[in-house]
Parts: C-alpha cells; sequence; structure tokens
C-alpha cells in the first residue's frame, strides 16, 4: 500500500498542481531528445527561453514540447526588470501562458543573477497577473523581499550555471528552506542525481536541471537517473531522516543522571 | 572626418573619438612580453599544469598558445569540447554575412577589397538591399551580418543605418562589420537597429600593422582598437575581436585578440562577447610579403586555448575554413558558423537562388572562401552531427 504522504504530495505552484518534482530545462540539447528527456524525467514542467522560441525557424522548439507539460518560459537575455518584464510579455503573447522564470544576469561570464533586480522584475511581473518564480542568488533578505513582492517559489542558484558543481550554497539554501513559505526550487549548478537527491532531502520543494543532462553521454538515462533521485530525496525528506550522531556513539548512562528532581 | 593621410599609426586623425581606457596598455603590456623567446620557454609541465586547473588564468593561457602545447592537442580538444558542452550544450548558432558595398580607402595589401583593386566598385541601393535581405530570409536565416568596404565616403553612416533599419524588417539580430566609428554614430546605428559589432584589429603587432596598412584612416591602429569600448559605450550588446591570423606571428596576435576580449569582459561585464579566428587567405601575389600561414593544428590549438581560457565566449569560424574544418571545430570550439556565404557585393540572388535580377551586381569578392554550403545544407549537416542549429537566440528587449 502505497504511503499517504506519497500520495497526497504534490508541489503547488501559484494554485497548479504538479506530481513531479523535476523541472527540466530544454536548451542545451537537441530539440529531438526534449519529448524522451520528459519522458524519462517524468517532467511536468520544462523551462523555454523566451528568445529561442521568438523565432520563425521551422524547427521551432515549442513544437517539440509534448503536450499536456506545462511550459516555464524564462527571461533569460534580460540585464535589468524593464527588459524582464518585455520578455515576460512576450512569452504571455506567444501563448507561453502566465507562470515567467525571472532571470536576470548583468555578467555575461558567470551568468549570476541581479537580485536587486530580481525583486523589482517580481514586483511588476506579479503586478501584471503573472506567476513569478525568481532565479537568485541564495540570500535570505532578497528570498523575502521577493515573497512580498508576488513570488510563487524562489529558484535559489546550488553553483554558477552549467558548472554541475552541485551543492556549493548548500547552508545558504538550507537557510532559505527553513525561513521562507515558499517552495525552494533548487536551480543551476547541479551536476549528479546524488546531488539533486541531497537537495530535496534538505527540504527543497523541486529541482531544476539542464547542463547535467545536456552534457550526460546518455541524456534519456540521465533524466531518469535524476527522476529517482529527486524522488527518493523526498521520500527521504517526507519520512524524516533519522539522526546523525557527531561523536561516536550515545552514551548509556545519561550524564544528566545524577539529578534528582 | 579628414581626408589627411596618416603617416605615423599612432596618430589620430581630426574627428576620430579619444576616450579614456586602460584596456589597450593592458593587452598591449602582454603582447609585448609574449615574444618568440618568451612563449618559446614554456614546456610540457607548464601545459599540464594549465590543463588540470579548473580554471585557467593569463599565464596558463599563455601556455597553452606557445609551442609546447603542440603535442597535448588532442587532451586540449577533450578540454574545450567539455567547456563547450557546459556553457553552450550542443547548440550552433548559424548567421550570413551580407555585404553592402565595397568601397574602400584603405590600402591593405592583403586584402581583395583594397583602394588599390582594380575590381569593379558597387554599393547595393536600398531597392537591391531589400531584395538581397528577402532572399537571404526567405531561406530561413535570421541573424545577418551587414559589411561593407572601409569608406566613410561611399558607405556613410546615414546609409549604414539605413541598411540597419531594413535588416530589423527581415531579421532577429541585426551585427555590424564597418569601418571603426565614433560612440554618437554607434548609438545612432544601435537606434536604427544593430546590436552587436565586429571589428577585427587584423595584427594586434603595430609594426607590422604599420607595414601592412599603407594607405587610408584605417591606418591609424589605436583608433580601431578602442571601436569596441566605443560601441559598447553606445548601448551595442555585444561585440566580437580578432586578429587575421597569419598576419604577423600568430601566437602573439592570439593572445592579444583574447586579452582584448579579456580585460572588456572586466570593464563591460554584461556585454556579450566573441571571437573570431580568420586565417589568412591571401589574394594574388601579396602572399609573398607575408610570414608562412598557420597550420589547421595550429589554428586548433588557438581555438581550443580560446575556449579553455575564455569558455563563455562565443567562437565564430570563417567560411574561409574547409567543410571538413567546421564539422570538426563546431565539436570542440565553435559556436557559430556562416552560411550561405558570398563575399562579392549583391552575389545572393545569383549565387543561391539562380535569379538574374541582380546578377550584373556581382563584384569581385573581398576572400575566397572554402565552406560553401547553403543554410538548408549546413542546417542538415550540423543536425546530422548531433548538434543544435540555431537560427535565433535573440531578443531586442
Amino acid at each position: 500500500m502505497q504511503n499517504n504522504k506519497i500520495a497526497d504530495d504534490k508541489l503547488i505552484i501559484g494554485g497548479r498542481e504538479f506530481r513531479s518534482r523535476f523541472i527540466l530545462g530544454s536548451g542545451k540539447y537537441s530539440m529531438q531528445l526534449i519529448e524522451a528527456a520528459v519522458q524519462q524525467a517524468g517532467a511536468e514542467l520544462i523551462t523555454l527561453a523566451v528568445r529561442r522560441a521568438n523565432s520563425r525557424e521551422q524547427e521551432n522548439i515549442l513544437a517539440h514540447i509534448p503536450p499536456g507539460v506545462t511550459l516555464l518560459p524564462n527571461t533569460s537575455g534580460a540585464r535589468n526588470a524593464q527588459e524582464a518584464v518585455r520578455i515576460a510579455r512576450l512569452a504571455r503573447e506567444l501563448g507561453c501562458g502566465d507562470l515567467v522564470k525571472i532571470e536576470i544576469m548583468r555578467d555575461s561570464k558567470y551568468l549570476l543573477p541581479d537580485n536587486p533586480e530580481t525583486v523589482r522584475a517580481c514586483a511588476l511581473l506579479a503586478e501584471e497577473g503573472f506567476v513569478p518564480l525568481p532565479y537568485m542568488y541564495p540570500d535570505l533578505n532578497t528570498a523575502r523581499d521577493l515573497q512580498a513582492a508576488g513570488a510563487a517559489a524562489v529558484m535559489p542558484l546550488a553553483a554558477p550555471i552549467g558548472s554541475n558543481r552541485g551543492l556549493a550554497t548548500r547552508d545558504f539554501i538550507q537557510i532559505l528552506i527553513e525561513e521562507i513559505d515558499l517552495p525552494i526550487i533548487v536551480d543551476a549548478g547541479i551536476g549528479r542525481p546524488s546531488q539533486a537527491c541531497e537537495a530535496m532531502e534538505m527540504g527543497a520543494a523541486a529541482i531544476m536541471a539542464n547542463t547535467a543532462l545536456a552534457t550526460a553521454g546518455d541524456l534519456p538515462l540521465m533524466a531518469q537517473a535524476f527522476r529517482q533521485a529527486i524522488e527518493a530525496g523526498r521520500k527521504a525528506y517526507l519520512a524524516g531522516l533519522g539522526r546523525v550522531l557527531s561523536r561516536g556513539a550515545a552514551a548509556s548512562d545519561p550524564l544528566t543522571g545524577f539529578l534528582r528532581d | 572626418m579628414s581626408n589627411i593621410e596618416p603617416t605615423d599609426i599612432m596618430a589620430y586623425l581630426p574627428g576620430m573619438e579619444q576616450i579614456e581606457s586602460d584596456v589597450c596598455r593592458q593587452v598591449m603590456s602582454h603582447w609585448q612580453e609574449y615574444d618568440a623567446t618568451a612563449y618559446n620557454a614554456y614546456d610540457a609541465a607548464a601545459v599540464q599544469a594549465a590543463l588540470a586547473r579548473p580554471h585557467c588564468d593569463i599565464e596558463d593561457f599563455k601556455a597553452l598558445l606557445s609551442p609546447a602545447a603542440e603535442p597535448f592537442l588532442e587532451q586540449m580538444a577533450a578540454r574545450a569540447s567539455q567547456e563547450t558542452a557546459r556553457h553552450f550544450g550542443n547548440t550552433v548558432y548559424l548567421f550570413t554575412p551580407l555585404y553592402l558595398a565595397n568601397y574602400c580607402e584603405n590600402y591593405c595589401v592583403y586584402c581583395g577589397f583594397n583602394c588599390r583593386k582594380q575590381i569593379k566598385r558597387q554599393k547595393l541601393s536600398t531597392q537591391q538591399m531589400e531584395q538581397e535581405m528577402q532572399l537571404i530570409a526567405d531561406s530561413g536565416m535570421e541573424e545577418i551580418l551587414l559589411l561593407t568596404g572601409e569608406s566613410r565616403q561611399m558607405s556613410d553612416v546615414p546609409y549604414i543605418g539605413e541598411a540597419c533599419r531594413l535588416a530589423r524588417q527581415y531579421f532577429r539580430l541585426v551585427g555590424l562589420e564597418v569601418y571603426p566609428l565614433n560612440t554618437a554614430e554607434y548609438r545612432y546605428l544601435h537606434e536604427c537597429g544593430a546590436d552587436y559589432v565586429t571589428v577585427f584589429q587584423e595584427t594586434y603587432d603595430q609594426a607590422a600593422y604599420a607595414r601592412l596598412h599603407l594607405r587610408g584612416p584605417k591606418r591609424v591602429w589605436p583608433y580601431r582598437f578602442a571601436a569596441q569600448e566605443r560601441a559598447l559605450r553606445a548601448g551595442m550588446r555585444g561585440v566580437a575581436c580578432s586578429a587575421l591570423l597569419g598576419l604577423a606571428d600568430f601566437r602573439r596576435d592570439a593572445l592579444a585578440s583574447a586579452l582584448h576580449v579579456y580585460y572588456l569582459q572586466r570593464q563591460y561585464p554584461q556585454a556579450e562577447f566573441s571571437l573570431s579566428c580568420p586565417r589568412l587567405r591571401p589574394v594574388g601575389d601579396e602572399a609573398a610579403q607575408l610570414p608562412p600561414t598557420l597550420s589547421e593544428r595550429q589554428l586548433c590549438q588557438i581555438l581550443c586555448a580560446y575556449r579553455i581560457f575564455l569558455p563563455y565566449v562565443g567562437i565564430t569560424v570563417s567560411s574561409r575554413e574547409s567543410e571538413a574544418f567546421r564539422n570538426g571545430i563546431v565539436k570542440i570550439a565553435a559556436t557559430k558558423i556562416s552560411a550561405g556565404v558570398s563575399t562579392g557585393v549583391g552575389d545572393h540572388a545569383q549565387k543561391y537562388h539562380q535569379e538574374t535580377a541582380t546578377a550584373d551586381l556581382t563584384a569581385s569578392e573581398q576572400f575566397v572562401i572554402d565552406d560553401s554550403r547553403s543554410l538548408p545544407q549546413m542546417y542538415a549537416d550540423m543536425a546530422a552531427a548531433g548538434l543544435q542549429p540555431v537560427l535565433n537566440d535573440y531578443l531586442y528587449v
């Protein structure tokens, strides 16, 4: 019999319910592989760069997204809040819906998100009825500001985008998980299924990955591995991790046994 | 701009804007130091150390460009390929150049368009531009690079601006490769629709530059060097740098080209950057005046070193290179290649569409192209190689 905790477990973003906690990127591999990746990942959300979708080319990336999968357009290419808003509006015009992942970078080398501009964009987009999911550097104050500005989830980076380095910002993501009452979706830098699993054990709501799959030898197989790792991490989180003893075994005679009342 | 003939290549002509910048000094101090004695002093251990480091610094880059790295080409290619995949996945961007005019005021001894060449000079009229753009757009192309010969008189800024406005109606991204301009002129062309500026320095070796550029405003070396910076200050989204490899010591020129991008990026971190890597293909008997060209292996070494040192930078490979080379290098380091290329003015109609409407325009070509694949051919070849061709990844916002 399936545990109720699992049966009832859903990722809720802006009122939408998802069973999968694996958000797939689409930008770094062949369009022909998207369908297989989605299937093996069990993904219900796939990100899409609006600048790639805004193409006349016959092989438009939108045509490769399987039906039933929710699009999460991103604002990559935006250098400030105003540009992000313009890109989000274009996404809406293209029929991508109201969900939008805010990506604002002022640095072409590391592609690190600009937190203050992201907060501004979040407020503007929420006002226009979008469901903003901001990509951000994991900073508690910024996350609080994003929540106040109307974010539907917060997407902190684990490591520099494309680096496959894993949870370099582990401790700061943990703080967001503990302090922010929104889904915390770990985005960027996750390179291995084991790292995705660890983030889920910590209490992350979902994982977003792209490069880890795109650079794998067998993309659909790696998508499946991530799916299983994310599911395992989620189950471990729901189960409640066992305690870890920091030094040796627990004393059989309690240190406070001498106390009489 | 003045018609005075420059003699000292370091002296600006009247009308040429001078900007405050430290980029030139930074780049050229490394160029100065990296002479043959210096680069021949690197050994296998330095190359192996460079390849072992997760982030390659300038010193590592110098080792990777040195002759000591030649035996490590396969290892360099493996590392470069990983960096390319991490930053760009398997995407390869396709674009085409459109030559608007071939009038030129400069005497660059190696160039098929130089002012001493007895070639048919012409420029496209508005109607002809539209015709060419329509044909190129019909082929599916979404990014265009507009080029002119370097004549302010015959291809003035309003003329280029008109071409940009037209091109924006047909293409998603308009790049420029024209003579260097002042900031206000770049700003105007940005407003007209251009968003990316390519200027080749030709060579960073000032003595060789003086020998190879005998007449015309192009002789002023530092005005050319600062063109990208003026373009960025004018609001352009990105810029491309390169030397024409083979005009002088290619290792020093490759070093300076990459450092030009490196130091610009530190000043303008929001901008996008790319490197090109044209190898000189001399036209006519000028070849005798130049050093022996670099081999494909040496060009590959340079591109691998570029990728390892600057993993986030776009690398464009010219149609001067062969189909086999371009097919191979896009799997290692290159991220952008041209397709459907014609380097003559008004050639597209005749070459790829078998139409005669603008055939009478066809003039001499600037350089000899080796890879003449059309867009559909290139798209199919890249997809067959497991790469994802991308025609547009760009938004004007």
